[in-house]
């Protein structure tokens, strides 16, 4: 029995480690060919050992209207304005469902939970054109101020509030003479510190990558986010320039890698977090 | 005293959540209704935004898309590729979550497995769809030159031009980039267990197969739901990795319905009324298959229980009632 148990155990961890394997071997590929030269990659595609064309790779890409620093600024934009707006306004909207007593306030939250699952993607068309006939299919701010209405964060929010927040706090408050806004700002908001802090880790992510909304409503290439970007090296113009296609990649997740890496812990936790709440 | 108080604050419950509201209005609710009120009108050509309703047929764009055999195409694709990776998936998390929540033997590196697991969901899809694309190039790509080192084929072999293997390798990035993530919300589902539960199974002497299908599965059902309906809604609008993988190619072999009406609306063809129309046929496929899912597996026990309370406080209002008089 014993020893049954612990042939079982080496096969997991065996299954586990290739799997592991399969997670890290495409970036190793893309990192290590990344300081390849195109005719090396053509020899042997596959390497552990680094070479030494990293600045010609780089300087090829950059030669080619690929700009990833710009993609990145504008990324970044966009990631931090969507980030912010949309878990100060669910919280504030999960304040809204949790502390007050209102005659909608049930029907609000069915609604809530109705739209939910709505996909962005569905309704694009209506939104293209909404935004061309204001004349602001290149305005960032289209991109960002959506957020404001985020449905599944306001779930979490409402969620993670109610156990969270107690109403007696509210109501000294109010005693002290504090004003209702300032309530939410100074009472509630460091109150839901670790809800925010999990929300805005993946509410940044999945924005960052998104592709989708912003590769329909720009067109301005300094207004370029960084998936569109990427898209790029999907073009013509790279077609055999395969070390610089690996460094443009490699340039676009290393960063998004390091980072994980470095907050991985509460990453994951925040996954578990998300699925019990919400 | 106190319903005069209540009923000076109820209006801050409308205040602060207006702001949500003004955005959905805009950004969402007037997108949905424009874009169905498009599938029944003739807008189409770059820049234009005038229209006039179909006054001969008004389903005419909706029986277009549902005649388009690229469109059939692309809704079997998405299809295909949505259950052939959602299958091996869930198969894969729920074998892991059942091993890393074992209470009899602890995997070494558990940790570091969660976080690799988990690392291909984070990385931008555009980026893994490029990525993948180069890793099978021909002749002379990573996974040509290691099939070829190791002996396996002799001789490089060109992967993309075969519609079936390109989308069994649009199937593989998939669950690849999403087993992690299923796996992590299914441990705590199942770390969310109370333990008593599986001490007392363990007591009558049932091993870890009849526990993992007797205990675990029907507590974490709920969990089991939502994973399924993000996933279905998430696979029916899978657009990143089959655009930028082979551009929805060989022959449409990976083309998804998403990657159909952006191609339709915003690539070279400007013809949104019949992307709408098709966009609104998805719009309602998703609404009936996610009402299904929930239909299907929801809590019947549960449901049975409300009803239970439900009456009961309508007994206890009633006496009380009687009482009162």
């Amino acid at each position: 029995m014993k020893k049954n148990q612990t042939i079982k155990k080496i096969l997991i961890f065996i299954l586990c480690v290739i799997l592991a394997v399969l997670s890290i071997m495409p970036f190793v590929i893309m990192i290590v060919n990344s300081t390849r030269s195109t005719t090396e990659i053509q020899q042997h595609a596959v390497s552990l050992i680094p070479s030494g064309y990293f600045s010609s790779n780089l300087s090829i890409l950059l030669g080619k209207s690929f700009n990833p620093a710009v993609g990145f600024v504008n990324s970044l934009l966009v990631s931090v304005g969507v980030t912010a707006l949309a878990t100060y306004f669910s919280t504030l909207t999960a304040y809204a469902l949790v502390v007050y007593d209102w005659k909608l306030r049930n029907a609000f939250f069915s609604f809530i939970m109705a739209i939910m699952m709505i996909p962005a993607q569905i309704t694009m068309i209506g939104f293209y054109q909404m935004v061309y006939k204001i004349h602001m299919t290149n305005h960032l701010s289209m991109l960002i101020l959506p957020a404001i209405a985020s449905p599944s964060m306001v779930f979490f929010m409402r969620q993670y509030m109610k156990p969270a927040l107690s109403l007696e706090i509210v109501q000294s408050a109010r005693i002290d003479g504090a004003r209702e806004f300032f309530i939410f700002n100074r009472i509630a908001l460091p109150i839901m510190k670790p809800a925010i802090a999990t929300q805005a880790i993946f509410s940044f992510v999945s924005s960052w990558n998104n592709l989708f909304t912003p590769l329909i409503l720009l067109t301005d290439q300094k207004k370029y986010t960084l998936p569109i970007m990427i898209s790029l090296l999907r073009g013509d113009i790279y077609k055999t320039e395969y070390g610089a296609i690996y460094m443009g990649l490699t340039l676009t997740a290393l960063p998004l890698i390091i980072v994980y890496l470095l907050l991985s812990k509460y990453i994951i936790a925040g996954v578990a977090l998300g699925s019990v709440k919400g | 005293m106190k319903k005069k108080n209540n009923f000076s604050f109820a209006k801050y419950g409308y205040l602060f959540s207006l702001p949500f509201l003004i955005a959905f209005l805009i950004f969402s609710l007037y997108p949905t209704l424009y874009t169905a009120l498009i599938g029944f009108t003739d807008l189409k050509g770059v820049g234009t935004v005038k229209w006039n309703f179909l006054s001969e047929d008004p389903f005419q764009n909706f029986k277009w898309v549902l005649t388009s055999p690229t469109f059939m195409t692309a809704f079997k694709n998405t299809t295909k590729l949505w259950i052939c990776n959602f299958i091996p998936q869930l198969g894969l998390a729920l074998l892991l979550a059942a091993w890393f929540t074992d209470r009899r033997f602890k995997i070494p590196g558990e940790g570091a497995f969660k976080v690799l697991f988990y690392m291909p969901n984070i990385i931008t899809a555009a980026t893994v769809a490029i990525l993948f694309n180069a890793l099978f190039n021909y002749p002379m790509g990573p996974v040509n030159d290691l099939l070829v080192r190791f002996g396996i084929m002799s001789e490089p072999y060109n992967f993309l031009v075969k519609k079936n293997i390109a989308q069994d390798i649009v199937i593989f990035i998939q669950t690849w980039m999403w087993y992690g993530y299923t796996m992590i919300i299914l441990i705590s589902g199942i770390l969310g267990i109370s333990p008593e539960i599986f001490e007392a199974a363990e007591v009558d002497g049932a091993n870890g197969w009849q526990t993992f299908w007797l205990v675990t599965l029907p507590n974490i059902k709920t969990i089991l739901l939502f994973t399924l309906v993000t996933s279905l809604i998430g696979g029916l609008n899978m657009f990143d990795i089959p655009k930028l993988f082979m551009l929805g190619g060989p022959d449409n072999a990976t083309m998804t319905v998403s990657v159909f009406i952006y191609n339709l609306a915003f690539s070279g063809g400007y013809i949104y009324n019949r992307a709408a129309a098709a966009s609104m046929i998805m719009f309602i496929i998703i609404v009936v298959l996610s009402s299904i899912m929930f239909y299907a597996l929801r809590d019947r026990d549960e449901a049975k229980l409300r009803k239970i309370v439900k009456q009961q406080e309508k007994e206890q209002k009633k006496r009380l009632k009687e009482a009162g008089r």
